[in-house]
């Protein structure tokens, strides 16, 4: 592999272009790179949007009843009279805030961004195997998107069921929900489209001698999680439809007879089942946990790799717990249903294999920790995320075990204790892998390094703030106190005593939102003054660091067609000259 | 570089990628009308009546579309085969054939619909209507999807044939497998819809 000067192609997008216009440069790309970093900003801006909505949210669960100070005035008096939030505008910030993180935010950052742009280098291949597709999937999204985001305009506002808008709430609300349902079908498509892409890609698209036990680790988290996206998500859209049937044709899918609603009888006919909306939401939206944290565990996996400089350990039995893990998510989605009165038998069995699927997370994260024994750490600012994801990780998913068993979620079902373990998951679980991702792969998006000091700073201050946001939820939820609740608890006699630390964790959330400033700064800068690096800064092996140069051209991710000797981590590898043998060296120097 | 195996099978997978993306995506809509069908047991073994599909449904007209939807999957069989055996005429018979018969199919369909609307009876009439109108009109969806992908490859698409025409003989054949998998879908939905 010839090595290019560095910086020698410096700017942000490559200046050799085929003579295509700037609408099919930029916009109407089809080149799998560009489409990830329109996927990447596009979901920034949506988590950041989320997180705003969650921001204010918690101004009402600190101070209930009291005017938002500064941009209360803004909602207007339908949402927001004399700055005083209404119970309807906080549901609807409430369901939207879900619905975007889940499924505007994380899973088009981790899959989208990450996905498109990171692992058709590191299998090799010039370009997705459907580009057409590649590019559709992305504006769909997109579409979905802002029909989601346009909803809060419509009059009676945006969804406001939660992001499971379970039915029969959902069916009898307001015109937003057929908006979001809309959007949803959307979004659906788009992972559809994209996840038929990835599969084909990683299945075909695979350099020479690149077998499946050499892939990275990333690859396979992506290949498990599009199996995921592509198999869990119609069922999904079988309900949209359905929902979306029951409220503007009239049918009882999910319609119980006899509803009465504000003392008006319904006028449908009934006979339908609001249990099964629950069935056909979670049979996706278990799975879609696991898609929200296989690349996570993808991304950390590469990082610690190399910045331990060692092999991952126990890659084989990692590969063989994300495929089990991939299998049991489709058998576990009752354990969200524990308290709806199933029976014992079907509660027993969906307990059962709740626990067994513990066991693939379990041997994913130790083999992660093991990984780090002995080596020689390299605490670089994606170190430290990554590493950071490990404990976060695990307090998510130990505190998912109660849950999982339906005497202990009989109690926690529906507090603040499950807001909890899904955020520690989610937020500074996977979010914090990705961040870590952002600092790892800049360099090779751009060709510069993000700075050092702007990231320990983000990672210090951003990761003792999320603790002070979730772990009190924990307390809170023990407690007894309810989710979706407009006051925070302040109406209920035995949330007293935890009452206090509402405001605390809220401060705790307008603080992680300042601390997302540094990191906001440092991408912008890095982009224009970053210091340039050369094509292989972190001296990494596997195939992406490969790629011609820094950042890779438009056409042609490589200068010759790579070809693969071993498997991905060959650090440390006694009798060579460097600490790495990447992927596509011929053969051993000696 | 150019995308390798758009044409020629992966020699370890053994399909091109196109024939691998079909296949994934028919999983995907398995998925999807599985879904559906599991929603039709799961309402039917909770409702307390139930009305058989003959008491409001045309068997007969449903019995025509049958066999009109099964004989278009042979004409989409044949229309491929005339491509292999380098018969440009004759696949444009059978393919406008398949396209002919998808159409009578709607027309069909569409009478139908008609005659269940004329008698007043919407999808809100009942959960036996409401998932009849469901199922058969996302199944009609998908006949429509197919009619235009195969127009596309009778007309505009076709001009493929004097290009590549390896590449054009794999699209019909991937336009093939959908279309066959939209017949084998009214091939379930025909009994559990009118006869049962």
């Amino acid at each position: 592999m010839s090595e290019a000067a560095p910086g020698a192609h410096g700017a942000v997008h490559t200046d050799h272009h085929a003579p295509q216009g700037f609408w099919r440069t930029y916009v109407f790309s089809q080149d799998h790179k560009t489409i990830g970093i329109q996927y990447a900003i596009t979901a920034l801006l949506f988590l950041l949007f989320g997180f705003t909505l969650m921001m204010i949210m918690r101004w009402q669960l600190a101070y209930p009843g009291q005017a938002i100070p500064f941009i209360g005035k803004l909602f207007g008096d339908s949402r927001a009279p004399e700055g005083i939030m209404l119970p309807e505008f906080y549901n609807q910030l409430g369901a939207m805030h879900g619905t975007i993180m889940v499924f505007l935010g994380v899973v088009p950052l981790a899959v989208g961004a990450f996905g498109n742009y990171v692992m058709p280098l590191q299998i090799g291949a010039p370009d997705m195997a459907f580009p057409k597709l590649n590019m559709m999937s992305y504006w769909i999204y997109f579409v979905g998107g802002v029909t989601m985001l346009s909803s809060f305009l419509l009059p009676g506002g945006a969804a406001s069921s939660g992001w499971t808008s379970y039915a029969p709430l959902s069916v009898i609300a307001t015109v937003g929900q057929t908006v979001w349902l809309f959007g949803m079908i959307c979004l659906i498509t788009s992972s559809l489209l994209g996840s038929v892409n990835f599969i084909t890609t990683i299945f075909q698209l695979r350099a020479k001698g690149l077998s499946f036990m050499r892939l990275p680790f990333f690859v396979w988290a992506q290949l498990v999680t599009s199996f995921l996206l592509l198999l869990a998500f119609p069922p999904l859209e079988a309900a949209g439809v359905l929902q979306l049937m029951d409220r503007l044709a009239g049918t009882s899918f999910f319609m119980p007879s006899g509803l009465v609603v504000s003392g008006q009888p319904l006028a449908n006919t009934g006979g339908g089942n609001p249990l099964l909306w629950q069935h056909l939401f979670w049979f996706l939206a278990h799975p879609e946990v696991y898609v929200l944290i296989l690349p996570a565990m993808g991304i950390v996996a590469e990082i610690i790799a190399n910045n331990t400089r060692k092999p991952l350990w126990g890659y084989r039995s990692m590969v063989y717990a994300t495929i089990f893990l991939g299998f049991m998510s489709f058998v576990v989605w009752a354990h969200h249903m524990f308290l709806t009165g199933m029976g014992t038998v079907i509660s027993s069995f969906f307990q059962a294999t709740t626990m067994i699927i513990s066991i693939p997370s379990i041997i994913i994260l130790t083999a992660l920790f093991l990984s780090l024994w002995g080596g020689s750490i390299r605490f670089t600012t994606p170190m430290l995320f990554a590493l950071a994801f490990l404990p976060m990780f695990g307090i998510g998913g130990l505190t998912g075990l109660p849950l999982g068993l339906a005497p202990a979620d009989i109690h926690l079902h529906d507090t603040y204790y499950v807001i909890g373990h899904f955020h520690y998951v989610v937020a500074p679980g996977t979010l914090f892998a990705l961040f870590a991702g952002l600092y790892h792969w800049f360099p090779k998006v751009t060709g510069r390094t993000m700075n050092d000091t702007l990231g320990r700073i983000h990672f210090w201050l951003s990761f003792a703030f999320i603790n002070g946001v979730f772990m009190p939820m924990f307390i809170q939820g023990l407690a007894g106190v309810s989710r979706r609740l407009y006051d925070g608890g302040a109406m209920y006699a035995h949330a007293q005593g935890v009452l206090h630390l509402n405001v605390f964790m809220s401060v705790c959330a307008w603080c992680l939102g300042l601390a997302q400033i540094p990191f906001i700064i440092n991408f912008f800068w890095s982009m224009r003054k970053g210091k340039k690096v050369s094509d292989n800064y972190w001296d990494a092996t596997t195939l992406d660091w490969a790629a011609t140069t820094s950042p890779p051209m438009a056409h042609g991710n490589f200068s010759t067609v790579p070809e693969v000797y071993r498997g991905p981590y060959e650090y440390s590898v006694p009798g060579n000259g460097r600490d790495f043998l990447p992927q596509n060296t011929p053969a051993e120097v000696h | 570089m150019e995308i390798p195996y758009t044409v020629e099978p992966r020699p370890d997978t053994g399909v091109y990628n196109a024939k691998l993306g079909i296949w994934l995506f028919l999983a995907s809509e398995v998925m999807l009308f599985g879904a559906l069908f599991s929603s039709y047991v799961l309402l039917r073994v909770g409702a307390t009546t139930w009305p058989h599909g003959y008491e409001h449904l045309n068997i007969p007209l449903a019995t025509v579309n049958t066999v009109v939807l099964i004989t278009s999957s042979v004409t989409m069989v044949m229309s491929w085969a005339s491509l292999a055996m380098k018969n440009i005429r004759r696949y444009r018979l059978y393919m406008g054939a398949t396209i002919a018969l998808a159409c009578v199919f709607l027309v069909i369909k569409g009478f139908e619909y008609a005659a269940k609307f004329e008698h007043g009876l919407y999808p809100s009439e009942s959960t036996f209507m409401a998932i009849y109108f469901t199922l058969t009109g996302l199944h009609g969806l998908h006949i429509v999807g197919g009619v235009i992908v195969n127009s596309y490859l009778l007309g505009p698409g076709s001009r493929m044939w004097k290009t590549d025409p390896a590449r054009f003989t794999n699209r019909v054949e991937v336009a093939g497998l959908y279309w066959h998998f939209v017949d084998l879908v009214w091939i379930f939905l025909f009994p559990v819809l009118y006869l049962l």
